[in-house]
């Protein structure tokens, strides 16, 4: 009999299977994230979790009978039937599951309907953005990449004090006293232990011995110093071009009173998906987000989701707050940057032509990408906004679109932000 | 030997070489059982959990399938819906068996006794077990199809030895040989056979036959349907089998890989058909030597009252009424009829002798039940072992739905008038033979469109599952690369209903591509 301890084996066998699974289930499992991710509360659409698939396209078909015909079986519990006793038929699949008229009860549990898939949060979130790329975020990189900045590069025998690279220097020093012998103190204190010990019983040929090594380990020592000034390393540096592949993304959003909670909505979700996104996608990206009514104002991230405003609607307030931040905190040299805006349309008469010209003369120049969605109530017939006709004159101008429901949401963002490869239009 | 093997819960590997010794001791010297050599491997979870992936077994051939498996029961186990199993045993030799990291002293002890000798000695002396597996080749065959397969994958493409796979798969369960023939011959004694073929032709050979005028006498003409059917060897029940000699349009490597998928369906096919002897084996080993243990002062009184706790849960049938009832725990009726044989054979009431009277009062309940495991399964097991005494204990009726009724009806009960017919009955629900669809492969039309036609006798009216029947059979026109025609026809002839399907024409059934 052997004993065998296999708990060190690799674990993880399973995994390639599970992948394999995965694949397979692709199809399925991406339109269940996605319809997960739009009936989920915004703020779980990043943590994955389960999702339920439907067995049929990942179910594995064999030949077994239906329900079809006669069916028996021999069951435990009798308490009152007697031989030829009529029971009526259990209605329904789940209740009456015990009388067991044994229908349905094919192997290969073909009667599973649904299946539960747990996926990680890295999981899914890459099927929930499969195929997603921030616009333009290459080329823009490759054009900037004149910034340069220091990076480590070995080391030097000259330099300032405060790059000092003591260990390497120690390293050196201590090479330089073993291949030129320095006495150690130690072996120089054990000579002075044995010169009194000598001393003390009055061997007086070996104190004389002792005190000529003694001093020629004190010239030794005098001549070869500690640390000599070729020991000396200092940490070069040299300057090196740095890609700026960071990105700060505005969130522009009505709150208004013209915008209902369901309007409201979705362009919450269309931001927490973009949220998700960036954060997924970009290490280096910076989140500024603004909402307006009549006036604008930057916010934190759970004030903009959360809080409630009213007031009237002065869109071009958004366009100058956005760019002040952009002078502020954001020099184009260092950051590329990305806006996108929901709004419902509507906007303050008069202040449509200073929205234009915010537009044409600073936010879009200065942006790589902008995007502007505007919703609505579900089967509204309004004609397009005034916002958005003057968005739309714009020449070039932002990439728009108009939703009006939810399950609208993830199609738009997917099309607003498709690989640019594959894009059809965009600014 | 009265010193306890353990104390608490905790365990090393000194312990488990005790413990088993001891159950050994048991095992062999009291309940004469005869086993493989044992080796048990201590696992973790995890590592079981990938364990249930793949079959039960150590090494598999990689498929999603697989993935799909670990993927539900990782799921449930981390919710907490299932536990896992405390073991896993291997029809092999050396006989493997599992055991988790988790597990208390006793229930490793409980776990050595079931498995390591309760299964193990049932692998090795069950009839069908022997004639159907070969325990001693597995793990290398699984180690050949993993890398085959995955060789496959390298050269043809993963995707399309994945859609070989799936339809392998769907016909795994017709995939099987039901009726023992002749045993499968290495390549060795086939060498030794032609050998020996030319031989004795030399040695009847004699040239007066040849002047004989009209030359040498033919054999009668059979019939063009006759001729073809001896062919192919026609009706033929193994789907698989018939595909990988006969499907025109394989390349080798894809029939290579249906022979993979169908000699594990062998392997497999006889533990579905003994369940319930297999866990009764298992389940009344483990309790006698437990108990065989606790008398001997092996283990403490309160390991006893665990053991018997966990065996309790093992052994628990809840009744057809119960919220918990689904089927038939194949534990608690095989533990309930072998202890009940053992009773019978020790303690006979009249109705035992004269029911059993061979067993009744025969004082020998060893021998006697290891006659029994070593030529039953469970569909002859229960028809001729199933007592009414058990019968009666678990209060059995037979529950009768024919369509043509508008109510169900109870056919029998546990009386006097009722135990055979139960016990016919109920035995039928273990035969495989009865439960799974007899589809046979009846012909070809080679006259015509090379259409292969497939024949599913119907019983009593239970028609196969429309849609996954369909689905399985646009595979099976995959595989035959010509249409297939499906026809259900009843006990009488008649046609009930016809499926056909197409080959779709994709690239892994196609041959001549590499």
């Amino acid at each position: 009999m052997y004993v065998i301890d296999r708990r060190l084996n690799p674990s993880g066998k399973s995994l390639p299977n599970r992948q394999r699974f995965l694949r397979r289930a692709g199809k399925v499992l991406r339109e269940a994230v996605r319809n997960v991710s739009a009936s989920r509360p915004i703020r779980e659409v990043g943590e994955g979790g389960v999702v339920i698939i439907p067995a049929r396209g990942i179910d594995e078909p064999s030949f077994h009978t239906g329900s079809d015909g006669l069916h028996s079986r021999v069951l435990p519990g009798n308490k009152e039937f007697l031989e030829g006793d009529r029971i009526a038929r259990p209605q329904g699949s789940g209740s009456g599951k015990g009388k067991g008229s044994g229908s349905g009860s094919g192997q290969g549990g073909g009667g599973e309907d649904e299946f539960k898939v747990a996926l990680s949060a890295e999981e899914f979130l890459s099927l929930f953005l499969e195929d997603l790329e921030l616009p333009d975020l290459e080329r823009r990189k490759l054009s900037l990449t004149d910034s340069t900045g220091m990076r480590r590069a070995g080391y030097t025998k000259s330099g300032s004090p405060a790059n000092l690279a003591i260990s390497r220097t120690m390293r050196n020093a201590l090479s330089r006293r073993m291949a030129l012998r320095r006495p150690k103190s130690e072996d120089l204190d054990a000579l002075q232990d044995a010169l009194r010990l000598a001393e003390e019983l009055r061997d007086e040929a070996e104190a004389a011995r002792l005190r000529v090594l003694i001093e020629t380990h004190g010239v030794r020592t005098r001549a070869i110093p500690y640390i000599d000034p070729i020991d000396i390393r200092y940490r070069r540096f040299e300057p090196s071009p740095r890609p700026i592949a960071q990105a700060v993304m505005f969130c522009i959003m009505d709150v208004s009173g013209s915008m209902t909670e369901h309007m409201k909505d979705m362009a919450k979700r269309f931001f927490m998906l973009l949220y998700v996104f960036l954060q997924k996608r970009y290490k280096q990206v910076e989140v500024v987000f603004i909402r307006h009514t009549d006036e604008a104002k930057e916010v934190d991230e759970k004030t903009f989701f959360e809080s409630r405003e009213t007031g009237g609607t002065r869109v071009s307030s958004a366009l100058q707050e956005a760019l002040k931040i952009i002078e502020e905190r954001y020099p184009v040299a260092d950051w590329n940057i990305y806006i996108a805006q929901a709004s419902d349309g509507d906007n303050e008469n008069g202040d449509n032509d200073r929205a234009t010209a915010l537009m044409r003369d600073g936010l879009l120049p200065l942006s790589q990408y902008y995007a502007y969605l505007e919703v609505d109530e579900p089967h509204s017939d309004t004609p397009t906004s005034s916002l958005w006709k003057t968005y739309d004159n714009l020449e070039p101008g932002p990439a728009m679109r108009r939703v009006t429901t939810r399950q609208e949401i993830y199609p738009v963002f997917r099309e607003l932000f498709r690989r640019r490869n594959e894009a059809l239009e965009t600014t | 030997m009265s010193a306890l093997l353990f104390e608490g819960a905790d365990w090393s590997f000194e312990t488990i070489q005790r413990i088993h010794d001891r159950v050994e001791e048991i095992a062999l010297g009291e309940l004469k059982l005869d086993v493989y050599p044992n080796q048990i491997e201590v696992i973790t979870s995890e590592q079981m959990l990938d364990a249930y992936a793949g079959s039960g077994m150590p090494i598999y051939y990689g498929h999603w399938s697989f993935g799909k498996r670990f993927v539900q029961h990782e799921g449930h186990y981390r919710k907490g819906y299932t536990d896992l199993a405390y073991e896993l045993v291997i029809n092999s030799s050396p006989c493997i068996s599992y055991v988790m990291e988790g597990n208390s002293a006793l229930m490793q002890t409980l776990v050595i006794a079931h498995a390591a000798f309760g299964h193990n000695h049932f692998f090795k002396n069950n009839q069908l077990f022997r004639d159907w597996t070969d325990a001693t080749g597995i793990l290398d065959y699984l180690q050949f199809a993993r890398t085959y397969i995955a060789h496959c994958e390298e050269t043809y493409g993963e995707r399309n030895v994945e859609r070989l796979i799936d339809a392998a798969h769907a016909l795994m369960s017709h995939g099987v040989h039901r009726s023992p023939r002749r045993r499968k011959m290495d390549f060795k004694t086939e060498q030794a056979r032609a050998k020996e073929r030319r031989e004795h032709d030399e040695k009847v050979y004699n040239e007066l036959w040849e002047t004989l005028p009209g030359g040498a006498p033919k054999t009668p003409r059979t019939s063009p349907e006759e001729h073809l059917a001896n062919l192919l060897e026609l009706p033929q029940e193994n789907i698989l089998y018939f595909l990988e000699k006969t499907a025109p349009r394989l390349a080798p490597w894809q029939r290579e890989v249906l022979r993979i998928v169908r000699l594990l369906a062998q392997y497999f096919h006889p533990q579905r058909q003994t369940k319930v002897m297999n866990e009764g084996v298992a389940t009344y080993t483990h309790y006698k030597i437990m108990n065989r243990l606790h008398e001997s002062g092996n283990i403490t009184d309160g390991a006893f009252l665990e053991f018997l706790t966990s065996h309790t849960n093992v052994v628990f049938q809840p009744q057809f009424d119960d919220r918990r009832f689904s089927s038939i725990n194949p534990y608690a009726l095989g533990f309930a009829m072998m202890t009940d044989l053992e009773r019978i054979c020790v303690k006979p009431t009249d109705e035992d002798r004269d029911w059993f009277p061979e067993l009744a009062g025969c004082n020998d309940p060893v021998n006697a039940l290891k006659d029994i495991w070593a030529h039953y399964r469970d569909e002859s097991f229960i028809s001729q072992y199933l007592s009414p005494r058990v019968m009666r204990d678990w209060r059995m009726f037979h529950l009768v739905d024919d369509p043509a009724e508008p109510t169900l009806r109870v056919e029998a009960i546990h009386d006097e008038r009722g135990y055979r017919r139960i016990r016919r009955a109920f035995a039928r629900e273990y035969d495989v033979g009865h439960t799974d669809p007899q589809i046979e492969v009846v012909s070809v039309d080679l006259a015509g469109d090379r259409r292969l036609i497939v024949q599913h006798s119907v019983r009593e009216g239970r028609l196969l599952a429309s849609r996954e029947a369909s689905e399985v059979l646009g595979y099976l026109a995959d595989l035959w690369g010509y249409p297939v025609l499906l026809r259900e026809v009843d006990e009488h002839g008649n046609g009930l209903r016809e499926h056909t399907a197409e080959p779709r024409g994709r690239e892994p059934f196609q041959s001549g591509k590499p």
